[in-house]
């Protein structure tokens, strides 16, 4: 800890330092969404690593859920079908109902959880479903300010 | 230890953090203002990198090249409109009413997926985010290449038991994930990418595979139905005379569907148009007919035409024998996951509207970001294997992204000159797309002539026969930028070339 925060120390004259980890998808069952619970090496001094992996557990269960063939997509399909498919452009379809769940899950594990310890967890819709990017912020120390103006500055519009 | 009193909380409220729906969220400095100013506030689509046209604010996307769908849509609606026209009254009259109803219902089936194949997102997958791409490269370096020249990067994932290589897509600065391929006409990754289609002229992919498999079984049904109602037509004009050259010669110059007419009368004024439908239906029948039954063994065998086409699970490469992960082993099943799956959300958010760090970013950016010019290096043969085998408990650490000194710097001007030790490295990376082509290990390309192609007018490489299939791979000669091995897997570069010098070929369809 003392190790990481002397690195950080190096780098906080800097204008905006933000480190982030990219937790990466598993692909070992396929191409269905699902996400790699190990636990990155970088985290290891700001969460639990069991707070971590039953987060991105739970992820993977509400995309599993999502993701899942069964009595109700079929049903969709077939409506949509008999539609020529024009019902998508009213109806919300399933996967969308879930991702709403996600991101509201998300922003809840981000306030009770992430943003307490210095972390921030992007939604992987925003990355294309790539990746769980975990954003660690650095304490500002007694300028006491949130280096909040750093957390995006990585990103250019996709 | 964990708990660092150290660290602030974050306020989250203070963050700016990318949110997919459009609701402005609050932001430092003057992204406040630029929010609140509706009229500047700009959406994802407007710079959006790859090669689309957008219309309707964003809600209809297409390829740049619209290819061939004015004609498509030109003669199903022609056509149609014939038969409607000149066919219809004479078999209600003396059939049935349900002829029209039929040929109606499926003709609004065919033109409304038609449409939805053509404008709907593929499964087009976003570019990597600065961040993310620096956190790639460096997994990259740190998987030990000390060659000068690097040959292409991939990264093996085991898919059910099965091993797969993951190639790195230098345009989109990602590894692509399994079954997505990089089109060069639309220079896009795309999941589950099928083949680019002129004819609809969009990507065929995870997204719009169910619209464009629709339309072509209903096309076909349509087809045949038309086919058989002229032909049924015709036939029972000749039955009521003594044939049809002499119901020709009989009364000029009556309209079809004059109550006075005589049931083996037909105006020689006519006749042309019958042959017309009657010629257009019957390639139409066939070729289309043959698409869908191609398409259909895709679906039950949970195939894509790209993977068909590279023969990636038949061993047709030349590679050892594989079998495809993806199937189900049941026909029905894979039927039901391919079609019958839950519809994937758009992932480009094209309507969304982009925030004041990316406004920042893409003003600064060259609008040329996607064509960069690298320059092609000779690769060796062999590929750097990036990570091992990523299954969930061995991949490797991955270091953080290196914080960069500068807040908001071009992305070209954060590659070179962030990772400065690399900028040699970077240019280097990207293999000669010519290299490219030749198989460094599954996934073979077969390099038959591309004469062979120029006899297929048609420019669908999956189009009937399978002789087809052997023809696509010219395409890595076709002087776009991009990813090098990726373009010669995507059956629409072959297209491209094709695409130009096939622009008058006659087409089968309706």
């Amino acid at each position: 800890m003392a190790t990481e925060f002397h690195n950080l120390q190096e780098l906080r004259h800097s204008a905006s330092l933000v480190n982030k980890v990219f937790v990466q998808r598993d692909y070992s069952e396929g191409t269905t969404c699902k996400f790699q619970t190990k636990f990155p090496s970088e985290l290891e001094s700001r969460v639990e690593r069991t707070l971590f992996e039953e987060t991105v557990k739970t992820l993977n269960n509400f995309y599993a859920e999502a993701e899942k063939i069964g009595a109700h997509s079929y049903l969709e399909a077939c409506v949509a079908c008999s539609t020529a498919y024009l019902i998508f452009l009213c109806m919300e379809t399933r996967y969308e109902k879930v991702l709403k769940k996600i991101a509201k899950y998300i922003q809840e594990q981000n306030e009770k959880v992430y943003a307490p310890r210095g972390l921030l967890i992007t939604d992987p819709i925003d990355r294309g479903m790539r990746v769980i990017e975990i954003s660690i912020y650095e304490d500002r120390g007694s300028s006491g300010s949130s280096s909040a103006s750093s957390s995006t500055s990585g990103s250019t519009a996709r | 230890m964990m708990k660092n009193c150290e660290y602030q909380q974050i306020d989250l409220e203070a963050l700016s953090t990318p949110a997919p729906t459009p609701s402005p969220q609050p932001v430092t400095d003057n992204g406040k203002e630029e929010e609140k100013t509706a009229k500047k506030q700009r959406r994802k689509w407007e710079v959006f990198q790859g090669k689309n046209r957008f219309c309707c604010d964003g809600r209809i996307i297409m390829a740049r090249q619209s290819g061939v769908l004015p004609l498509t849509l030109g003669l199903i609606l022609l056509t149609s409109v014939l038969f409607f026209i000149f066919d219809c009254p004479f078999l209600v009259q003396h059939l049935t009413v349900c002829i029209p109803v039929i040929g109606g219902a499926l003709f609004v089936f065919v033109v409304i997926t038609l449409v939805q194949t053509s404008f709907s997102d593929p499964g087009i997958l976003p570019r990597a985010t600065p961040d993310e791409a620096a956190d790639v490269e460096k997994q990259i370096d740190d998987a030990g290449n000390t060659t000068y020249r690097p040959p292409p990067r991939t990264r093996e994932v085991l898919i059910n038991q099965q091993a797969v290589k993951l190639k790195y897509c230098f345009t989109c600065k990602m590894f692509r994930p399994p079954r997505t391929s990089h089109c060069s006409l639309c220079d896009n990754c795309v999941e589950r990418f099928d083949h680019h289609c002129p004819w609809v002229g969009n990507c065929v992919g995870k997204r719009n595979y169910r619209f464009f498999y629709t339309f072509i079984v209903s096309l076909s049904f349509l087809t045949a139905f038309i086919f058989g109602c002229v032909t049924t037509h015709l036939a029972l004009r000749a039955q009521d005379g003594k044939g049809l050259v002499f119901a020709l010669q009989e009364s000029p110059g009556r309209y079809p569907f004059s109550q006075r007419l005589s049931s083996n009368s037909l105006n020689q004024h006519f006749i042309i148009i019958y042959i017309y439908i009657l010629v257009i239906c019957f390639f139409s029948v066939w070729s289309i007919l043959g698409l869908s039954g191609f398409h259909t063994y895709l679906v039950a065998s949970n195939l894509t035409t790209n993977e068909d086409i590279k023969g990636s699970w038949t061993g047709k490469s030349g590679a050892e024998a594989a079998t495809n992960p993806y199937s189900h082993r049941n026909i029905f099943v894979n039927c039901c996951s391919v079609l019958c799956g839950p519809m994937p959300p758009s992932l480009i958010d094209r309507r969304g509207f982009l925030s004041a760090e990316e406004e920042a970013a893409a003003a600064a950016a060259p609008q040329a970001t996607s064509r960069e010019v690298e320059l092609p290096v000779l690769a060796s043969k062999k590929d750097i294997n990036v990570g091992s085998k990523c299954v969930s408990e061995e991949s490797p650490a991955r270091p953080a992204s290196r914080p960069r000194a500068p807040p908001t710097p071009p992305p070209a001007d954060r590659r070179r000159g962030g990772g400065g030790e690399r900028a040699g490295h970077n240019s280097a990376v990207n293999s000669d797309p010519a290299r490219d082509r030749r198989p460094a290990g599954r996934g073979a390309l077969r390099h038959t002539p591309a004469a062979a192609a120029a006899g297929d007018a048609h420019t669908h490489t999956h189009h009937n026969a399978k002789a087809q299939h052997k023809r696509t791979h010219r395409g890595a000669r076709s002087a776009l930028d991009g990813p090098g091995g990726t373009r010669a897997a995507s059956p629409g570069v072959g297209r491209s070339s094709k695409d130009r010098r096939n622009a008058g070929s006659p087409p089968p369809l309706p």
